[in-house]
């Protein structure tokens, strides 16, 4: 019988790849480094939104010069050896090489107009944003910082699952991130999560969904399961928006869809509400 | 190779065990038993044939499910059925039934035996509504102070358009967080397939078992196989690569402790499965005896809270 898969396919993008990172894969529009820059890569024409890097993310939503990272020192190990074509290690350098980060996730104390959070980024671009030990205890620490700080949390996803080459260890990362959010939930600090394509596999079952608001970007990804896979396990005809942000909010399971432009306002009126420190 | 972590860690709990008088008695000896036979078997390194092998008992037709331990462990076993809100997933089961004259709520997922009930049981792969009746009858189990027992036995949570529908990836998540926040005993034992999100939904517990032949892993082979080597067929070469096998599991510290199947395998003598599991599942209640709820919570948090490897 065939098997589930509800990890990453960390070299493919979940869409259909457009034939330039820069053209829109919806209406084809084509556009400038720094005109994607100055849109926070939305597509003037369609609303499409592109890949957005996470430091790039943190820009756009914190104030200037306020944000302050967290837990820098955190590499991967490589506890299995794993090697499948390639050994893990070169998949890691490689991925260090190209986005200049050290794994799929970047902590750190920020303000938003002004209130206090702290924020856990994901970023796709290393390793589908797949999540191993490192991104588990980045985040399991953004709870810590955040209890200690008295401050809510700010989640962004963007991650294909589980990384499979920590075999194990990378399905206890998710009950690892859930026992974090329940200590940050016992110690009275809200967290809020804003999920961006895609987020799917281990990282939608657990921590991103246990947030006490749900936020989407418009048209992302959110299933556990990959459309492929299920479309390949039980030949059911896939609805159009299978698994996306519209179809999630048509059946209860988020609270508001997000464009990027409303991001940081929507962040800083929910900061409010939760009375975060000014 | 050099001993591992987990290694040194079993065999200083033995030298110290061994050092303490014995008042304990019979319970102390059957530690130290329990560590020796635990340090034996780390000792030998799974070959890579040995790891298949345990992925096709794991997998077996005959293989004891959810029911044939409840059947053999529990008396005035009571079935739930309800979720509460959707529908009866017979992928999952949950009910009541006494152990050693004590109630306790039993949760596990449920394969099938012949072709109509794996059809009806989703061949042990649990939709959301399985999830939420999990999650009824442990926050049930809560409220009236009932241990609760786990047997994790599943390919996977199921991938299907429904499934998504109703939400399989907050429910998973929201399955974990309810087992995150009892103050009752939780014991929970891998019985054969723990595949992925699937099976972490119900297996947060205090103390996680693994029979001997069970495997754990973040995806199948297959799937694992299907996305790296970009061919399903191998996958023999990806368990090799993950080692979904007990004693990797153990070496890990994702596991405390392998219960011993009988030779050859579960099925063949469940009633001899079921007794060794009986007996692993009472030691394991016997150690979380006495403990309040809160310091249960809080270790269980921190127990998953510290896996990992990183530099």
């Amino acid at each position: 019988m065939a098997k589930i898969d509800v990890s990453v396919e960390t070299n493919d993008q979940p869409s259909p790849p457009p034939s330039h990172p820069n053209t829109c894969p919806n209406c084809h529009s084509h556009y400038r480094d720094d005109e994607l820059e100055s849109s926070l890569w939305v597509c003037g024409q369609c609303g499409h939104h592109f890949p957005m890097r996470a430091r790039a993310r943190i820009e756009s939503i914190a104030d200037r010069g306020s944000f302050a990272e967290e837990a820098t020192e955190l590499h991967s190990e490589d506890p299995l050896q794993f090697f499948d074509l390639r050994p893990y290690t070169e998949r890691l350098a490689e991925a260090e090489m190209k986005t200049g980060m050290a794994d799929a996730m970047v902590i750190g104390r920020a303000a938003v107009e002004g209130r206090q959070c702290e924020l856990a980024v994901m970023d796709f671009a290393f390793m589908g944003g797949s999540m191993g030990s490192v991104v588990g205890e980045k985040f399991s620490r953004a709870c810590d910082s955040a209890m200690e700080a008295g401050v809510p949390l700010v989640s962004v996803t963007s991650s294909g699952g589980a990384r499979m080459q920590e075999g194990i260890l990378a399905l206890m990362q998710l009950p690892k991130t859930v026992s974090a959010v329940e200590d940050l939930h016992d110690s009275g600090q809200a967290l809020l999560c804003v999920m961006a394509h895609p987020t799917t596999g281990g990282v939608l079952a657990s921590f991103a969904t246990l947030g006490d608001v749900l936020l989407a970007e418009p048209n992302a990804l959110m299933s556990f399961a990959g459309p492929r896979v299920v479309q390949e396990i039980t030949r059911e005809k896939l609805p159009e928006d299978f698994g996306r942000s519209e179809q999630n909010l048509r059946y209860g399971h988020i609270d508001a869809i997000v464009p990027r432009p409303e991001l940081r306002p929507t962040l800083a009126r929910l900061l409010r509400l939760f009375d975060a420190p000014e | 190779m050099p001993p591992s972590e987990h290694e040194l860690r079993l065999r200083e709990r033995l030298g110290r065990l061994r050092n303490l008088p014995l008042l304990g008695g019979a319970k102390l000896s059957g530690d130290i038993e329990r560590l020796q036979r635990q340090i034996d078997r780390i000792g030998e390194e799974a070959t890579d044939e040995e790891i298949w092998r345990k992925v096709e008992l794991a997998r077996h037709d005959d293989r004891p499910y959810t029911l044939d331990y409840v059947e053999r462990l529990f008396d005035d076993w009571f079935e739930l059925h309800g979720d509460r809100a959707l529908g009866d997933d017979g992928a999952m089961i949950a009910g009541l039934g006494k152990l050693d004259g004590r109630t306790v709520v039993l949760v596990g997922q449920q394969k099938g035996r012949d072709i109509h009930e794996r059809a009806g049981r989703r061949f042990g792969m649990p939709n959301p509504e399985g999830y939420r009746k999990a999650m009824h009858a442990m926050e049930l189990a809560d409220r009236h102070g009932f241990p609760v027992v786990t047997l994790v036995d599943t390919p996977g949570a199921y991938p299907g358009v429904v499934a998504e529908q109703h939400g399989q990836g907050a429910a998973i998540a929201l399955s974990q967080a309810t087992m995150a926040r009892l103050t009752v005993p939780i014991v929970t034992c891998v019985i054969g397939e723990g595949g992925s999100g699937g099976a972490i939904a119900i297996a947060l517990a205090d103390r996680v078992l693994m029979q001997e032949n069970a495997i754990y892993s973040v995806i199948s082979p297959e799937g694992c196989a299907a996305i790296l080597w970009r061919d399903a067929s191998e996958a023999k070469k990806a368990a090799a690569a993950f080692r979904p096998d007990a004693i990797h599991c153990l070496e890990l510290g994702v596991i405390d402790e392998i219960v011993p199947e009988p030779v050859g395998g579960a099925h063949i003598d469940p009633d001899l499965a079921a007794r060794l599991l009986g007996e692993a599942v009472r030691e394991a209640f016997a150690d979380l005896e006495g403990i309040p709820g809160d310091d249960l919570r809080r270790r269980r948090r921190a127990r998953f809270r510290s896996l990992g490897v990183f530099a």
